[in-house]
């Protein structure tokens, strides 16, 4: 199975786990299922439409999946996708 | 018929040869001090106050620089022959207040007197820099650069804290710091700038007192204010390469949008917990940050260090990440995090890299950018919308 990174602001709505192995063939799929398994995960993935949101960027490897097949990506069990926040610190 | 060097010995007993120390006193005192050497000379060294005058140029200039033929003037070249040739030329043309300063800059750089240069550094520069300019991708020619920039910090906090320091250390020139902010015992967990004994100081303030026991060759220019649209071109424009250690995400993308209108570079980074992120956008060439991030996350997604927590270390290991960079783009020398964004994470000490392109959509660095007005930098339509908008009330059951 695919292999997700969970930012540490996701972390307490996966039970604090930094990396979460999840079954699909695409990456779409792949965090559909991370949702059905954390569902206090799907508002911040997932927009009404079923859509990723913008404001989160995802990742297969070193690829921004928006520059490759989007939720379509193919997944394989080697592969990670990374769930990638910004972050701007402060105060 | 007069030989050459005759001529020249003539010509030296005609003029005022003067030495160094005289020259000194009265450059001081406020005499005109003229470099008639080639540019290719000049490039190399020349004395600071001096006004560069290529001698084949001097007699035609000289009453633009000097209207009153009674002030007095001291000349320099690489010896003292072309200056004494200079000297008297001058005083045909009633300019008898003329000094030549003997051996010329070569006496001068001998006598271990200080010169200004294109890649040359002082006696004391040499010294403190030493193990920089032994490092053959560095050596003078790269120091000089570091030495001529001019960086500006967006923030004497957690990442600007040690990023100044290492970058005063490595001997960048200007140093501009922005922060409105004074320091707290809070900060010191990770804001190595700062002290137990300027707790309460103005944060710029405290980052220059110890940037100059450190190292006075740095210029450490104050910005005690917050950035905001009206001020941010003038600002970074003055600067060359800009280190983002904004703690909110408005002013990480109202920089974004004045340095890719003004081309600056930005190095980039941010801390929370045990993460950082760090990335370095230069415009047009990589992606901006916007690219990256079109669209600033919900509160809840992005909290704050003083929320979060964040462990000290981190602000050391990402601010230094960004100071690496700073030197590299200003000594141009290696690669820079051009198209990528580097994670680090502290617990397991993981490094990851993404890869990050241009977004041919960019509203700010693709062809939309263009037709941004200068008013509009940083205030897209739906801005206040895309940050510190307020949560929507509850629809009524």
């Amino acid at each position: 199975m695919p292999t997700v990174k969970i930012p540490p602001v996701l972390r307490s709505k996966t039970g604090g786990e930094a990396e979460v192995a999840s079954s699909g063939a695409t990456v779409g799929e792949v965090l559909a299922s991370l949702a059905e398994a954390h569902p206090d995960t799907r508002e911040q993935l997932f927009g009404e439409d079923g859509e990723l949101n913008r404001f989160v960027n995802v990742y297969l490897n070193d690829e921004d999946v928006r520059v490759l097949d989007g939720l379509d990506t193919a997944a394989g069990d080697s592969d990670t996708v990374v769930i990638l926040p910004a972050m701007a610190g402060g105060h | 018929m007069a030989t050459t060097a005759e001529t020249i010995g003539d010509v030296k007993n005609r003029v005022h040869l003067i030495s160094r120390e005289a020259a000194q006193a009265e450059i001081a005192d406020g005499a005109l001090l003229i470099d008639v050497r080639e540019p290719h000379e000049w490039d190399e060294a020349h004395l600071a106050e001096a006004e560069h005058v290529p001698q084949d140029e001097l007699l035609e200039r000289i009453d633009e620089l000097a209207p009153d033929p009674s002030r007095r003037l001291v000349l320099y070249c690489r010896t003292d022959n072309r200056s004494a040739r200079a000297a008297d030329a001058l005083g045909s043309l009633g300019y008898d207040n003329v000094g030549v300063i003997e051996e010329g800059i070569t006496g001068w750089i001998d006598a271990e007197l200080p010169v200004v240069a294109k890649y040359a550094l002082t006696r004391d520069q040499r010294m403190r820099y030493s193990r920089h300019t032994l490092l053959p991708e560095v050596g003078v020619e790269g120091q000089v650069k570091l030495l001529n920039a001019k960086v500006l910090l967006l923030g004497a906090g957690g990442l600007g804290a040690p990023s100044a320091l290492y970058l005063a250390a490595a001997g960048i020139g200007t140093l501009g710091i922005v922060d409105d902010d004074v320091v707290d015992e809070s900060n010191l967990q990770r804001q190595v700038i700062h002290s137990t004994k300027t707790v309460g100081q103005p944060k710029t303030a405290s980052a220059k007192a110890a940037i100059n026991a450190l190292n006075p060759d740095v210029d450490v220019v104050e910005h005690n204010l917050r950035l905001d649209a009206s001020n941010i071109l003038e600002l970074i424009e003055r600067y060359d390469i800009v280190v983002d250690g904004a703690d909110n995400f408005p002013t990480r993308y109202l920089l974004n949008d004045a340095a890719v209108r003004l081309r600056k570079p930005v190095v980039s980074a941010s801390i929370l917990g045990f993460e950082g992120q760090i990335s370095t956008f230069i415009p047009f060439d990589g992606p901006c940050y916007r690219c990256l991030f079109p669209t600033p996350p919900p509160p809840e997604l992005a909290p704050s260090c003083g929320a979060n927590g964040v462990l000290g270390v981190m602000a050391g290991v990402m601010g230094l990440l960004q100071a690496n960079e700073v030197i590299k783009l200003a000594a141009e020398i290696g690669e820079p995090l051009k198209g990528r964004l580097l994670l680090y994470e502290s617990l397991s000490t993981r490094f990851t890299e993404l890869k990050i392109r241009r977004d041919p959509d960019c509203p700010i660095c693709g062809p939309a950018g263009e037709h941004i007005a200068a008013e509009d930098m940083g205030r897209f339509p739906d801005y206040e919308l895309f940050c510190g908008a307020p949560a929507r009330e509850p629809t009524p059951a």
